[in-house]
């Protein structure tokens, strides 16, 4: 007892704003990062999680692997695009490949709820493995736990990856440098705007499939072409408005984004207006953000362009120096504003 | 996009700013009233284009951030029954009440879903008959006729587990109630071009000629705002005062008639609390005596709870345009978007969360 008042007293609940947890937590925007901060990083201190990437590279024997674990609570478990499956499969792949590294091994753990048709779960192995084959790796070890129904949302999927990073360049946020130039790999929001319009019943006159592909390959032919990468980032939850505001927190500079190059495909972004959305919070899972050297930038783009999964790819801006981290946008208008992380969920407005 | 782009066009928009400088010679304090157009001007950048002389004054027109504290309450406590699904837009589930908000009660195990029509709500209370479903029923005139199609609907359908928690406010009233405050700055306005489509202007025009005020009915895309800006200050130049209809596109004069007589059948104004600004006669929509019996504040015997707001924040001087966010000590600081003290951080319509997102340096 005395000892968990010590622990009481040194240890204190750091969020005092929310006594609980909110969905918003996980949302991927400011909650989601103070969450993180003051909670885990505060309790797993290390330099390795400080580099807060989307996979930390661990140099082994003389070799470097990049390592990664992410959870797919997705629902409905199948969309336009995708499935849990192929997604648990290209999420983790896409987070090994922001460190430049070849993708090799994955684990699957699968958490489902009591009551789960066989026939889903065999469809989602079967996407798993058609992924996995797609990606060039293979799936060498996993777990499964069922749990009382209710208490689950059909299927949870967990997948870590080990990748090996056979380059020396230092892809993290904090290698981003004032002069760098801003690209993405293609247009943005599909996947968020995807489920949205599946779970909340929106029509529109086509459906709009998910982005869920697998990146590495493109991030692999940029640097065999010796493309000078300072960062690379998946843009998942929070879209490229909270991958902009992390790197530049890290990297401690001003992004300059100009609006109208910001490649949205019309469907995604008619879906965004009508629900009072921005495209640029909106999760992909198939699009990256790149900061390469000015002078490599239109080489990049080049071959970006070049590969089935950056056609869309774009300049979207570049790096400035600043005394405090910042993220701007030039509008459509010629007027310049900041660009915010999201807050928490993205709440639909009211008219 | 076809429909928005043009209305986004860089070089028009520069073109209308160069006229609005051109013709401006004195300082001229001109309000946007709806929320969303405050959205526009600062996400887009807009004032940025406007002469200094010209001040924009954001308007209290984000139902969000009006709805009082006690309704919110009221809220609050019916969402958190163990037999309600408790229905409401977006943006409502992040506003603070006494203690709490509704996404917490729903982090508690309440049921708390967000709608993107009213409607839905009606059609989950026929799929839930052992269920209460509540819908909040927030807005301006512009969201009212669904909110009384709803009712409409659920009376005709014989449900007796919808019921309909109401918050609607009128804008008109909120107009009045400024400009005959004795600190009113406000020399033009920009009405708010939704509201518009459904109730049309004819009631500006007394408005207008009382307080010889100009008042034009604007629209939400950059070219709009700063085509309502140029008409205001056209006015105010030429020392008119009249009703102008910028957003024609969508605005008649008479407005949407089938929706008024749908609002009028469900509704009946009463006076209303305003968060920041205080009680306004008329200024309110509550359910008329036909339909009483889908009032979920009697219902669940809340109707009676009363809260006075706290005293820290400053929104109702901000709503009411005689303060900027910035100006208060709390923006940015204790008051952010993840924890708003006042109305005016909660919606992103709100003035006090569209600076923190686009202005704060």
């Amino acid at each position: 007892m005395e000892q968990n008042n010590q622990f009481a007293r040194s240890c204190p609940i750091p969020i005092q704003q929310y006594p609980h947890v909110l969905l918003a937590h996980g949302g991927g925007g400011r909650l989601m990062h103070q969450l993180i901060s003051k909670m885990f990083l505060a309790s797993f201190r290390n330099p390795l999680l400080e580099t807060q990437h989307d996979s930390t590279v661990v140099e082994w024997t003389g070799k470097k692997l990049a390592f990664t674990t992410d959870s797919y609570v997705v629902r409905p478990l199948f969309f336009p695009g995708g499935d849990v499956g192929s997604m648990a499969v290209h999420g983790t792949v896409n987070d090994l490949a922001m460190s430049g590294a070849r993708p090799l091994y994955l684990s699957a753990a699968f958490i489902i709820e009591e009551g789960l048709p066989m026939e889903t779960l065999w469809k989602i192995a079967c996407s798993m493995s058609e992924a996995a084959t797609r990606c060039g790796i293979q799936i060498i070890t996993g777990d499964t736990k069922v749990v009382d129904k209710g208490k689950g949302d059909g299927v949870f999927v967990n997948t870590a990856g080990i990748g090996i990073v056979e380059h020396d360049r230092k892809i993290a946020p904090q290698n981003v440098r004032p002069g760098d130039a801003v690209l993405v790999s293609g247009d943005l929001g599909r996947h968020g705007m995807a489920i949205m319009a599946v779970r909340e019943g929106l029509q529109f006159e086509s459906a709009i499939e998910s982005d869920s592909a697998p990146v590495h390959d493109l991030v692999l032919e940029l640097l065999k072409a010796g493309i000078e990468i300072h960062c690379l980032r998946d843009l998942t939850r929070g879209g490229l408005a909270s991958a902009l505001n992390e790197i530049a927190e890290a990297a401690r500079v001003r992004i300059e984004i100009v609006e109208k190059s910001v490649p949205v495909r019309e469907d995604v972004h008619a879906a965004c207006e009508m629900l009072g959305l921005d495209p640029l919070h909106v999760a992909c899972e198939g699009r990256f953000v790149a900061f390469v050297a000015a002078g490599d930038a239109d080489r990049a783009l080049a071959i970006m362009r070049g590969h089935a999964l950056g056609a869309g790819s774009a300049a979207i801006g570049r790096v400035a120096e600043s005394s405090a981290p910042l993220v701007t946008l030039k509008s459509a208008i010629g007027a310049s504003r900041i660009l915010a992380m999201p807050s928490g969920e993205q709440l639909p407005r009211i008219c | 996009m076809k429909y928005l782009d043009e209305y986004r066009d860089g070089e028009l928009a520069q073109k209308i700013a160069r006229e609005v400088h051109r013709v401006t010679t004195r300082p001229w304090n001109i309000m946007e009233v709806c929320g969303g157009q405050t959205h526009a001007i600062v996400k887009f950048g807009i004032d940025e284009l406007l002469p200094k002389l010209i001040t924009l004054i954001h308007g209290p027109g984000c139902p969000v951030c009006v709805t009082p504290l006690e309704i919110i309450d009221q809220a609050l406590a019916i969402a958190a029954r163990p037999n309600v699904i408790f229905t409401s837009f977006g943006d409502m589930l992040r506003v603070p009440g006494s203690t709490t908000d509704l996404l917490s009660v729903k982090a508690k195990g309440g049921d708390v879903r967000i709608v993107y029509s009213p409607l839905d709500a009606v059609k989950l209370a026929e799929q839930n008959p052992a269920k209460e479903v509540v819908f909040f029923g927030v807005g301006f005139e512009t969201t009212a006729p669904a909110t009384a199609m709803a009712v409409y609907q659920a009376a005709h359908k014989q449900l007796k587990n919808f019921s309909l928690l109401v918050s609607h406010v009128l804008v008109p009233p909120a107009m009045e109630a400024l400009l005959s405050s004795p600190d009113c700055r406000i020399q033009g306005f920009l009405a708010a071009g939704h509201v518009c489509t459904v109730m049309g202007f004819e009631e500006y025009f007394p408005v207008a000629a009382k307080y010889r005020v100009p008042i034009v009915v604007t629209g939400f895309e950059p070219l709009d705002i700063l085509q309502g800006v140029l008409m205001v200050v056209q006015q105010l130049e030429s020392g008119r005062a009249g009703v102008e209809n910028q957003y024609a596109r969508a605005v008649r004069r008479e407005g949407n008639q089938p929706a008024q007589k749908l609002i009028r059948e469900v509704f009946r104004v009463v006076p209303r609390k305003w968060r920041g600004v205080g009680e306004i006669p008329q200024s309110g929509l509550g359910l008329s005596e036909a339909y009483t019996t889908f009032d979920a504040g009697k219902k669940f015997g809340v109707a009676e709870h009363h809260v006075d707001e706290p005293a820290e924040c400053i929104s109702g001087l901000v709503l009411q345009g005689l303060k900027k966010p910035q100006e208060c000590s709390a923006f940015g600081a204790k008051c952010t978007p993840e924890h708003p003290l006042g109305a005016t951080m909660v919606s992103s319509e709100g003035a006090c969360a569209a600076y923190y997102r686009y202005r704060r340096h």
